[in-house]
């Protein structure tokens, strides 16, 4: 029992942290079509300038979590303006491809300036053992939870209810419809990359403070694509649902099977839902009328 | 003027040539002050090389419905895209020729900047957020409006059946719902100017006649110029107070609603009535249909 209480719950840290990383993923792909395989560098460059500004300028950690966001926000919209802007109009292929290449070079600066040692980072949070149903678990764990769990009511919350979270679906919708009603499309393109960058930020911290700042983050921003997959590309919740699920999976193939295993259980999942639902299972199937 | 000897346009028609048009001159009537938007001799290339606005003129008048006929192909959606600036995204250029709305140059503006300026378009096959809700759809149509709620009581008036269905998702309202929730979504904007492209597609003729009276009824009580594209001749002049009739890219022939519908050339060619006023009928295969060139 110990063994399941410890597994569940870090398995739904690990899948709160796997759902931000993806939910900027999606935003993009809604709003703008694009499929971002550069998401995972993302992380990984919001993990390094979270480090940077707290633990080499050693900056009180609130200012530099904003320190991340302002400079998380400034990528953002810089690979939209200057990277996928130019691209508009040209095939799928030809963005994927420019999306690759942005990975490459993402991961490249920050191997050019922090090099490959994986560096540690003083705790976030607290890391006193707590004891829940006999399990052991730290509380950091719990802390990482309740931080994903806020962030990403947070960013249901603007989608669902404020006026430029409905904006942005509504281009997602219809892009022509929407400049009819006054709404700035490019505007629109250029919050969904700076929204995905900073929800990348938050994951890339809290998974620093799970595990060290290193390049392997990266790997861990490959598993966006069998949350989504799963989910369906462009649902809010399924995202939330199937980072979760994944989360959960590894975990429990990894505590109940075998460890190697569970590095590949994402995958599997991510054929079989491939092969039994393609548009996920949140995924919206379009409506058509005429 | 015309290839074949019919009659000149009867009554006051302002049936004009080809050498007037392409200098320029503004239609008669329909400029001066009290005029809200006003085309000038606009020419719009898709893709740089199909011209197809060769020498556009329009006027609306302020408070007034103008209806802008024509057959397929003449050019009146590209004109009204051209004045809701949505021609960039669809390759599009105005080549020259300029485009005024309320005495403010708007040729090469920003879509969302012509929407803050009180010009709204709803567009031809409603495009309307099919996976928002009404009410969502309605909120979206407010982005540049400030008191949001005063306009959706507003447009709740005008069409009490979406305040019935404000928490349904939109794709799923029947075609006439559809329109109606595209026509308050424009109106959510609180536009000076509202273009409608084919408010009639696709519905059945009693929900035509709904939509249009809803359109006089909000001329008639809120003053709001509405400038209408139709296919649909007749229902648009019945309520109509001025008509323009477009073919190959430009206007053919403008004149007071009343007098457009009662012009022999029009009857016969966009209200399908022939000599004798008998309603053409499709059984008729080997009807002869006689062919006019305008110019």
């Amino acid at each position: 029992m110990s063994t399941f209480v410890s597994l569940f719950i870090y398995g739904l840290s690990e899948g709160a942290i796997l759902a931000l990383a993806a939910l900027g993923f999606v935003l993009i792909y809604k709003a703008t079509g694009v499929i971002n395989f550069a998401q995972g560098e993302f992380l990984l460059i919001g993990a390094y300038t979270f480090y940077t500004a707290f633990v080499i300028l050693r900056l009180p950690i609130v200012v530099a979590a904003l320190v991340g966001v302002v400079a998380a926000v400034i990528i953002g919209v810089l690979v939209e303006r200057f990277i996928l802007r130019p691209m508009v109009g040209q095939s799928h292929i030809s963005i994927i491809m420019v999306t690759i290449g942005l990975a490459g070079l993402l991961s490249a600066l920050v191997q050019m300036f922090f090099g490959t040692q994986p560096r540690s980072m003083p705790p976030l949070f607290p890391r006193n053992q707590l004891e829940i149903l006999g399990a052991h678990i730290p509380a950091n764990r719990l802390w990482v939870l309740l931080v994903a769990g806020i962030v990403l009511t947070l960013l249901t919350l603007f989608f669902q209810r404020s006026k430029h979270g409905i904006a942005m679906r509504a281009v997602a919708d219809d892009q022509q419809a929407a400049m009819t009603v006054g709404i700035s499309v490019r505007r629109v393109f250029a919050l969904s990359w700076a929204l995905a960058a900073v929800s990348a930020l938050i994951a890339g911290i809290l998974l620093a403070d799970v595990t060290t700042v290193e390049m392997n983050l990266v790997n861990f921003g490959l598993l966006v694509f069998p949350v989504v997959i799963l989910g369906g590309l462009d649902s809010v919740p399924g995202t939330i649902v199937g980072g979760l699920t994944i989360g959960l999976i590894s975990q429990f193939v990894a505590g109940y099977l075998d460890p190697g295993l569970a590095e590949v259980a994402p995958y599997i999942v991510l054929v079989l839902i491939l092969l039994v639902r393609p548009y996920g299972v949140f995924g919206e199937k379009r409506i058509e009328r005429v | 003027m015309t290839n074949e000897p019919t009659p000149v346009a009867a009554g006051d028609a302002h049936l004009r040539s080809a050498e007037s048009a392409a200098a320029g001159s503004s239609p008669a009537g329909t400029t001066g002050p009290g005029t809200l938007l006003t085309i000038d001799n606009i020419e719009v290339i898709y893709d740089e090389v199909i011209l197809v606005l060769r020498g556009m003129s329009l006027g609306v008048a302020e408070g007034k419905i103008v209806a802008l006929l024509g057959s397929n192909g003449a050019g009146k959606s590209t004109t009204l895209k051209a004045v809701s600036g949505l021609l960039p995204s669809e390759q599009g250029e105005i080549a020259s020729g300029r485009i005024t709305f309320a005495g403010e140059d708007i040729t090469r503006l920003d879509p969302a900047d012509r929407v803050r300026r009180g010009l709204s378009l709803c567009m031809e096959g409603r495009h309307i957020f099919g996976h928002l809700t009404v009410a969502e759809n309605l909120q979206a149509g407010g982005y540049t409006a400030s008191a949001k709620e005063d306009r959706l009581d507003f447009v709740y008036e005008f069409f009490p059946k979406l305040a019935d269905m404000r928490s349904r998702t939109a794709g799923f309202l029947s075609g006439g719902e559809q329109q109606m929730l595209a026509i308050g979504r424009a109106l959510m904007a609180n536009p000076k100017l509202l273009m409608l492209d084919e408010p009639s597609l696709g519905l059945a003729p009693l929900l035509v006649e709904e939509i249009f009276s809803t359109i006089a009824r909000l001329n008639a009580e809120t003053g709001l110029t509405v400038l209408v594209v139709e296919q649909n001749a007749q229902t648009a002049l019945s309520v109509a107070h001025h008509g323009y009739i477009m073919e190959r890219g430009r206007i053919m022939l403008d004149d007071e609603a009343g007098a457009l519908s009662q012009n022999p050339d029009v009857k016969e060619f966009y209200l399908g009535i022939g000599a004798g006023d008998k309603k053409k009928s499709y059984r008729d295969v080997k009807h002869y249909k006689r062919r006019k060139r305008w110019l």
